[in-house]
Parts: C-alpha cells; structure tokens; sequence
C-alpha cells in the first residue's frame, strides 16, 4: 500500500444555502498524479480553495504528510510542503521570469527580515531560480519581464513558482487553461516531467492531457468524490459516463 | 553616475551653510535643515507608501509622537538627546506597532480611513493633554543636549546634526531596499496573493514596514521638536499628513530620493510663493497637478526618464 500524502475528511463548506463542498473524502498517495476533474460547478475551484488555505472550511479535516493542516494558513501550508499553481495566471509582471522565481526560492532560505546584505550579493539564490527556469522550459527567457511573456510562458512560469517553493505536493489549477494545442502540447511535457519529481494533484478541463498524464483520476461531482480509480477504470465507470463524461467521453 | 551624483549632492550639502554663514544668511541654514528633517519623513512615509503599497494617511502621528515624546521628557527634566531622540524613535514605533497591526488588517479605502481615524485619535489625545499645553502646545526649554561640546542651539551645528542623521537614515533604508526585506516588501506591493502562495507571511512583514517607517517618523519628529523649539497637536493633523504624502507623489513614489525632492520642492514653493500671497496652496496644488496629469512618477521619476532618454539618444 503507498503511503498517503495527502488526506481530506469529511470536508464541508457552504455558501449560504449551496453546499459546495459536500463531506468530500479524498487521498493523493506520494509520488503519484492525480487528476480531479468534474463538470462545471462541481465544486473544484472551492475545493482547491479549501485545500491550498485560501479558503476556510466549515467542518471536515485535511492532513497533509500525517500532519493536521485543517485551520493553517496558506502560507503556512506552502512552508509544510504543498504549494499551488493558479487558473488566472498570477506572476510578479513587472518583475523579470528569473526574479520571479528568486522569489519563491528566498521564501524557503531561511528568514527574508534581513536589512543590510544586498539581495544581489546572494547567487545561490539565483542559481536555484535558473535551475527552476529550465526545468519549466523558459531557458533563454531569464531576463525577460514577465508582462511580455507569450501566454504559453506565463503559464510555464506560473507552475515554476508553485515548482519552485519545493513543495511535496503541487496542486496546478486548469495549468492548460486557455492554451492553444501546440502551447498545451509543450505544458503536458512540463508537467510528465515533473511526475518523477513532486507528487501533483492537477485539476484540469483538457480530458486529452488528463488521461494521458494520470496516475488515478477523481471526480468530483456536486461538492463529492463519486468514483477515484485508473483512467482506464474511470473512462468504463458508468456513474462517471452518466454524471460527467456523457456524450462527449474520451474515445 | 548615480553613485557620484550623490556624492556631489552631499558636498554640497556640507559646504552650502559655511557660505551662508560667510555672508551672513543663517536663515538658509534653518531652512535647509528644516528640508531636511521633512524629506526624512516624507521618505519614512514614502518606505509604507511607495515600496510597501501601503496608503498610509495617517503618518504625522508618528511624527507627532516622536516630537511630544522630547517635549514631554524635556519638561519633566530629561534633556540629553541621547536619552529622548531614541525614545521618540520607539515611541513612535510603538504607536506604529499598535496602529498596523490593527489597521493592516483591512485593505485599499479601508486601510487610508483606519490610519487616518487612528492620527486623529492621537490628535484629540494630544488637545486633552492639558498637563502639556493642550491645544496650545508646549515649548522646549531648550534644544536637546547632545554633550562632547556640540551645542544644537547653533543653528549651524544643528544643521549639520540633522545632516548627519538624514544621510545616514537614508542610507540604511537604502541598504533596507536592496537586502531581502526591502525585496520581499516591493514584491508585496507587487502580488500580495502570490506572495503569500509561494509562502511569504506579507501581513508580517508589512506590519515590520509599517513599525520602521514609523520609528523614522519618530525620528524627524524629535528634530521637528528640537527645530522649533516647541510642540503643538497640529504636528498631527490630517493636514499634516496629507503634506507628508504631498512631498512624497511630488518627488515620486517608490523612489529613495522621491520624498527628499519632494520635501524641496514642496517648501521651497511654499517659502517662494507665500511671501507673494496667502494663497500660496493654490501654485502648489498647481504644481501638483502637472505632475499627476504629466509625470506620475514624480520628479524622479522624471529625471530618471530624461537621463535615460539622454543615454539611449546619445
């Protein structure tokens, strides 16, 4: 049995009247891929939320590497290990791709309440943050700003800083949202090659990238976990056709 | 080039008054120092506003508390500077401290009212205070000792006391700007959300932002203290605050020398144009304008563009 990194029980969470998070039971096992999806409004924004600390949850626990997070901060939770990527691509645009990355790199090198030492004078930091620039795919993109980036690239960057805080556990948000097939083509890769790296929870629309990528798929309908298996196991699911893929399921 | 700039500013600033004392203008000496104790607190204003994206409106209080905590010492007996120039400095920290916490808390609209609800708070604490003065202030005794044979009550002395400290506040924040906190703070005022995404806790280090700007406040309140040789509660009125953040959009916002320009500049208008009408605010409020319609960084700001344009052109 594969150790479990990631634990959510009973999660709840209401707006109002709307349940979105529904007593929802989850697990993501260290090392593996695991992709959620689910229809629109299903829940995985609020869901993703919840489990990131942007959002409170109203009962329910989430362990994370045997640790109670349920009420932690989110970054509190990045400094533990799990980290996150965003759907609307949220990058320091004035700043340059590598200075971007320095960032996440200093937030876990020790304490930044330093006044004198000039940041410039710390290469290691640097270093690291190259490192990440390639491993994403923006070599040769260091020294550009981040506002002038293709959209393709804001996205890569956008994994690099959840990638660079060193997390565990990634969590990457629609990472191919608005992407055309070539820019998605190139993000896939990115994302296979983290595989062997970081365990990934990837909440993802393109069926194509989720199926060809995914260790085990969850899906999530109406605030629940209905079925979590191997894709191939998920693609003959008959509540899973029924609720989710209808009409237009992989072939 | 920017590093001989100034170095020729700073020359000139040790060399100016011995001229003015030559031909007798003293009065160029106090108004120097007078500059010089505002662009302290226009940059201490400019640290929260420019680089930590933190629209403070309440900023006098801290220069207000820094200058009644050397008032009030000196009026129970505690002259040396030694003494009461430091507490000002972590009075107004406090303040700062109690204040931040609480108001950054809230954000945009919401962060200008609570700052400004808390100045005018101590503002009518300052008028109740009848013990010291109330609304009538209180006068200094004297100028604060400083000992070793330097006597601030020389107007010379005391500018190049003031000096001495503005260049050298000045040079620690921009040690402060270019180290990892200065860097984290700009990234704050960049992408708070991310920041804390990619696991910076930024109320933290915010409110560690908010607690220096307003021991430097603090610091240019004891001067302001020493200067006139006396403390009102008008040191903390809104106005006061809103001068502050004059000087600092004038000079431009988020440059080390915005709020020393803007400090210039702003007095010297005043100076120039109050001596032909009572209604000098208004060429400032002119100034003003041309500067947020044509030049949003400010003066710097502009000066930078022009010699980079100068650069790029030659």
């Amino acid at each position: 049995m594969a150790e479990i990194l990631l634990r959510v029980e009973k999660l709840y969470k209401r707006f109002g009247g709307l349940v979105a998070t529904d007593r929802l039971d989850f697990e993501v096992e260290r090392g593996e891929l695991h992709a959620l999806i689910g229809p629109n409004g299903a829940g995985k924004t609020t869901f993703i939320h919840q489990l990131s600390g942007a959002l409170e949850s109203d009962g329910g626990r989430i362990l994370f590497d045997a640790q109670e997070i349920t009420t932690r901060s989110l970054h509190e939770r990045v400094r533990l290990g799990l980290a996150r990527s965003y759907q609307i691509t949220s990058v320091f645009r004035r700043f340059s791709v590598l200075h971007n990355l320095m960032l996440a790199v200093l937030a876990r090198s020790g304490s930044s309440v330093r006044f004198w030492r000039p940041l410039s004078q710390e290469p290691a930091l640097f270093d690291e943050a190259k490192a990440i620039a390639a491993r994403v795919g923006l070599v040769g993109r260091e020294h550009v700003i981040a506002a002038t980036l293709a959209h393709g690239e804001q996205r890569q960057l956008e994994v690099g800083l959840a990638l660079a805080t060193d997390a565990s556990l990634l969590l990457l948000d629609e990472p191919m949202a608005g992407m055309g097939p070539d820019e998605s083509q190139r993000m896939i890769e990115l994302i296979a090659g983290l595989k062997a790296v970081v365990t990934v929870l990837l909440v993802e629309h393109d069926m194509d990238a989720v199926f060809r990528l995914a260790d085990r798929i969850s899906v999530l309908v109406s605030g629940r976990i209905i079925a979590t298996g191997a894709p191939e196991a998920i693609r003959a699911n008959a509540e899973v056709k029924r609720a989710y893929l209808g009409d237009e399921g992989p072939a | 080039m920017h590093r001989s700039l100034t170095i020729a500013v700073l020359l000139l600033l040790l060399v100016f008054p011995l001229a003015a004392k030559h031909w007798g203008q003293l009065f160029y000496v106090s108004f120097a120092a007078r500059i010089l104790i505002f662009a302290l607190a226009a940059t201490s204003l400019n640290l929260i506003l420019g680089y930590g994206g933190m629209v403070s409106f309440g900023h006098a209080a801290f220069v207000g508390a820094g200058a009644y905590t050397v008032a009030i010492l000196m009026a129970e007996g505690v002259r040396s500077a030694w003494v009461s120039w430091p507490l000002a400095v972590l009075v107004s920290a406090a303040f700062a401290l109690v204040i931040g916490a609480i108001s950054l808390r809230t954000r945009g609209v919401y962060f200008i009212m609570i700052t400004l609800a808390f100045a005018q708070m101590m503002y009518y604490v300052f008028i109740s205070m009848r013990a010291y003065g109330g609304e009538d202030g209180l006068n200094l005794a004297s100028r604060s000792r400083l000992g070793f044979g330097v006597d601030l009550a020389d107007d010379l002395v005391f500018y190049y006391v003031v000096l001495a400290i503005a260049a050298s506040t000045l040079y620690l924040l921009h040690r402060l700007l270019n180290a990892r906190f200065g860097q984290v703070i700009q990234a704050i005022r960049e992408n708070e959300a991310r920041m804390e995404a990619i696991g910076f806790p930024t109320y933290r280090y915010k409110l560690i932002c908010f607690v220096i700007a307003g021991g430097v406040a603090g610091l240019a309140g004891a001067l302001i203290a020493n200067q006139n040789s006396f403390v009102s509660p008008n040191l903390l009125q809104w106005t006061q605050s809103g001068t502050l953040m004059l000087m600092v959009i004038l000079g431009g916002v988020g440059y080390l020398y915005g709020g020393v320009l803007g400090a210039l500049v702003f007095l010297v208008l005043e100076e120039v144009l109050s001596s032909y009408t009572i209604h000098w605010q208004l060429g400032v409020g002119v100034v003003l304008l041309i500067i947020v319609l044509y030049a949003r960084q400010g003066l710097v700001g502009l000066i930078a563009a022009l010699a980079q344009r100068r650069t790029a052109g030659g």
